[in-house]
C-alpha cells in the first residue's frame, strides 16, 4: 500500500449532513464492503435525520456527531458505529454484527430484532427494547420502558436501571439482567437463579460496554417455558 | 403517520417570531402527512367582550366583506376580515359561542373552524411545506400553536377532515394515529347533543373532549378519560387558551418527542421538528411517558 493511501485511510472522513445527502453519504459507505476507503468516519449535522449509517457492511468506525431520526445503524454488519446524542426509534434494528453505542438516549424498539452484535445504549432506552432480540447483546446504562424483549429468542439485555412493564413477555431464550426494578414480569418470563457463569457472562458484556457495575447486583429473568413447545433435546440450539 | 408539532414560547423574542419557528417545524414534518396540513395560533387577543372566528370557505371566490357586514349588522361594530387563503378571521362584539351558533344557523355554506378569544385554526389540504407558504405562517405572533401534517386512514382527505379540531372554546386538538371504537362513540356522544361535522375518528376524540368539559371535567380529567373509553392509538396535543397538553396512549406506539429550554417548550413527532429551534442542541429533551398527561400553562395573572 502506497504511502499516502495510507495516511487517506488513517485520516478521518468528515461528512456534513447540512451540505451532504444523506443518500449520497449511506452509498459511499455501502460502498466500503466492495473497495476499501476510509475507515474513520466523523458524521455532523445529523439533524434527527432517519437511516444515517444504515446498512454498514465494513470494518470501519463512525462517529455521529448530534441526534438522530429512525433506524439509524440498522442491519449493521462489522462496523462500530457511535452516536454523540439520542437516537430515535428502531435504533441498530436487526444489527447482524459489530458495535453500535449511543450516549444519549434511544427511542422504542431499540435493538428490535438483532442478531448479533452489541447494543450500547448509555442512557435510557423506552419501550420495546430488544423485541425479538435473535442474538443480539444489548446493555442499557439507564432503565428500559414497557414489553422490553418481548419474544427475545437468544442474546442477552442488560439492564443497568429499571425495566417497564410486562418484561420479556412470551420470552424464548434470550437471558435478561435486571439491577434495579422490574415493574412486571411479561407471560412466561420468571425469576431465575444468577450462577457464577451468568456472572461472568455480565462481567463480560458490561466491561464491553464500558459500564461499571457489579455483576452480582443484577438478577437474571427468563423463559418458564410454559408458552412455547420446548423440547429439552433442542436446548444445544439455543 | 402523521406529524405532530407544539410550541410554547417562554420569551417574548419566541413569542414575536412564533410563526416563523411553527413553519420550520411543520415543513419538518411534511413527509409524515403529505395529504393535508393545520395549526391552531393562539394569538392577538379580541378585546373585552369581544370574540373570534376563524371561517373557511370552499368557494376560492368567496366575497368575504358580506360575512363582515352581516356579522356587523348583527352584533354591531363591523371590523374587517383578516383573510388568509380559504380562511378568514372576524372579530365579533359578543361572546365566542353566540357567533359561532349565529353562523352556523345563517351561513350554513361556511365553516366554524375556531371559535374563543385567542385561537386561530387554519388547515388545508396539499403539502404542508405550502400550506405554510399559502397561509403565510410566518406572518404570526403569538403566545403558542399546535401544528399537524395529515397522512390520512380513517377518513377522506378534505379540508374539514384536516387537523386540528376545535373542541371548543380556545380548544383544538391534533392527533397522530387511529382509533378504533370511533363510530359507536360517535352514536353516544351525538345522543348528548356533541355535534360533528365529518366521519373522522379525530373529531370523536375531539367530541369526547368537549362532552367531558362540559360536563365538568377538567381538560387533565377529560384527557385521563381517554385512556379509559378512547379504543386505538394515539398521541394526542390539546391547546388552550393558556397553553397545550400531551397525551400517549397506554401502548405509546405513536411517537412524541418534548423539550425545553429557557425560551420555549416543543413538541414533536420527531427529533427534527425540534432541531430547528434556536438552542435545540442543548436543549432538554425527553420522550413523554405512555398513558401520563402532559400540561403547560402560563401563570394566570
Amino acid at each position: 500500500m502506497a504511502v499516502a493511501e495510507r495516511e487517506q485511510q488513517a485520516a478521518i472522513e468528515l461528512v456534513d449532513l447540512e451540505t451532504t445527502p444523506l443518500r449520497k453519504l449511506n452509498q459511499r459507505l455501502h460502498d466500503l464492503s466492495q473497495a476499501p476507503g476510509p475507515t474513520a468516519w466523523r458524521i455532523v449535522n445529523p439533524n434527527g435525520a432517519h437511516a444515517v449509517a444504515c446498512g454498514l457492511d465494513a470494518d470501519v468506525g463512525v462517529e455521529i456527531e448530534g441526534h438522530v431520526g429512525y433506524y439509524c445503524a440498522g442491519m449493521n454488519k462489522r462496523a462500530a458505529v457511535r452516536v454523540h446524542g439520542n437516537a430515535s426509534t428502531g435504533l441498530a434494528e436487526n444489527m447482524m454484527s459489530g458495535l453500535v453505542v449511543v450516549d444519549g438516549n434511544a427511542s422504542q424498539s431499540a435493538g428490535a430484532t438483532g442478531r448479533g452484535g452489541l447494543l450500547v445504549v448509555r442512557g435510557d432506552a423506552a419501550a420495546r427494547c430488544g423485541i425479538s432480540m435473535k442474538g443480539i447483546d444489548i446493555v442499557v446504562g439507564g432503565s428500559v420502558g414497557h414489553m422490553s424483549a418481548f419474544m427475545a429468542q437468544t442474546g442477552s439485555l442488560v439492564v443497568c436501571g429499571d425495566a417497564g412493564e410486562a418484561l420479556g413477555d412470551s420470552i424464548y431464550e434470550a437471558r435478561l439482567y435486571v439491577r434495579g426494578s422490574v415493574a412486571s414480569l411479561g407471560a412466561d418470563c420468571v425469576e431465575k437463579e444468577l450462577r457464577d457463569e451468568h456472572r461472568v457472562q455480565l462481567a463480560e458484556l458490561l466491561k464491553a460496554a464500558e459500564i461499571e457495575a457489579d455483576p452480582s447486583d443484577f438478577r437474571r429473568y427468563g423463559s418458564a417455558r410454559q408458552l412455547y413447545n420446548f423440547r429439552i433435546d433442542n436446548a444445544g440450539a439455543y | 403517520m402523521c406529524g405532530i408539532v407544539g410550541l410554547f414560547a417562554k420569551s417574548p423574542k419566541i413569542e414575536e417570531r412564533l410563526g416563523v419557528h411553527l413553519a420550520a417545524m411543520l415543513s419538518q414534518m411534511n413527509d409524515r402527512g403529505p395529504d393535508s396540513a393545520g395549526v391552531a395560533v393562539y394569538r392577538d387577543p379580541a378585546p373585552s367582550g369581544s370574540s373570534k372566528l376563524t371561517i373557511f370557505s370552499a368557494d376560492p371566490r368567496e366575497d368575504w366583506s358580506v360575512l363582515a357586514d352581516e356579522l356587523g349588522r348583527e352584533f354591531g361594530s363591523r371590523s374587517e376580515p383578516g383573510v388568509r387563503a380559504s380562511h378568514a378571521v372576524f372579530v365579533v362584539e359578543t361572546d365566542a359561542a353566540d357567533a359561532e351558533a349565529w353562523v352556523r344557523a345563517n351561513r350554513p355554506d361556511l365553516r366554524v373552524m375556531s371559535a374563543g378569544s385567542v385561537i386561530e385554526i387554519y388547515k388545508e389540504t396539499g403539502l404542508p411545506r405550502e400550506f405554510a407558504e399559502e397561509f403565510r405562517l410566518t406572518d404570526f405572533q403569538g403566545t403558542h400553536a399546535l401544528g399537524h401534517t395529515r397522512m390520512a386512514t380513517e377518513s377522506r382527505v378534505t379540508t374539514e377532515g384536516s387537523h386540528p379540531f376545535s373542541t371548543g372554546l380556545n380548544l383544538c386538538l391534533v392527533h397522530n394515529g387511529s382509533l378504533s371504537n370511533h363510530n359507536r362513540l360517535r352514536e353516544n356522544l351525538r345522543r348528548e347533543e356533541i355535534g360533528f361535522q365529518t366521519e373522522n375518528d379525530t373529531e370523536v376524540a375531539a367530541g369526547y373532549l368537549a362532552w367531558r368539559m362540559r360536563e365538568g371535567a377538567t381538560l387533565e380529567q377529560a384527557l385521563e378519560g381517554c385512556l379509559s373509553d378512547l379504543d386505538g392509538f394515539y398521541t394526542f396535543a390539546v391547546g388552550t387558551a393558556d397553553g397545550f397538553a400531551v397525551l400517549r396512549d397506554p401502548i405509546a406506539c405513536k411517537p412524541a418527542v418534548l423539550a425545553e429550554t429557557d425560551e420555549w417548550v416543543a413538541m414533536g413527532s420527531e427529533w427534527r421538528a425540534i432541531s430547528v429551534l434556536p438552542g435545540s442542541a442543548d436543549a432538554r429533551m425527553w420522550e413523554p411517558e405512555p398513558g401520563v398527561v402532559y400540561v403547560w400553562e402560563n401563570e394566570l395573572v
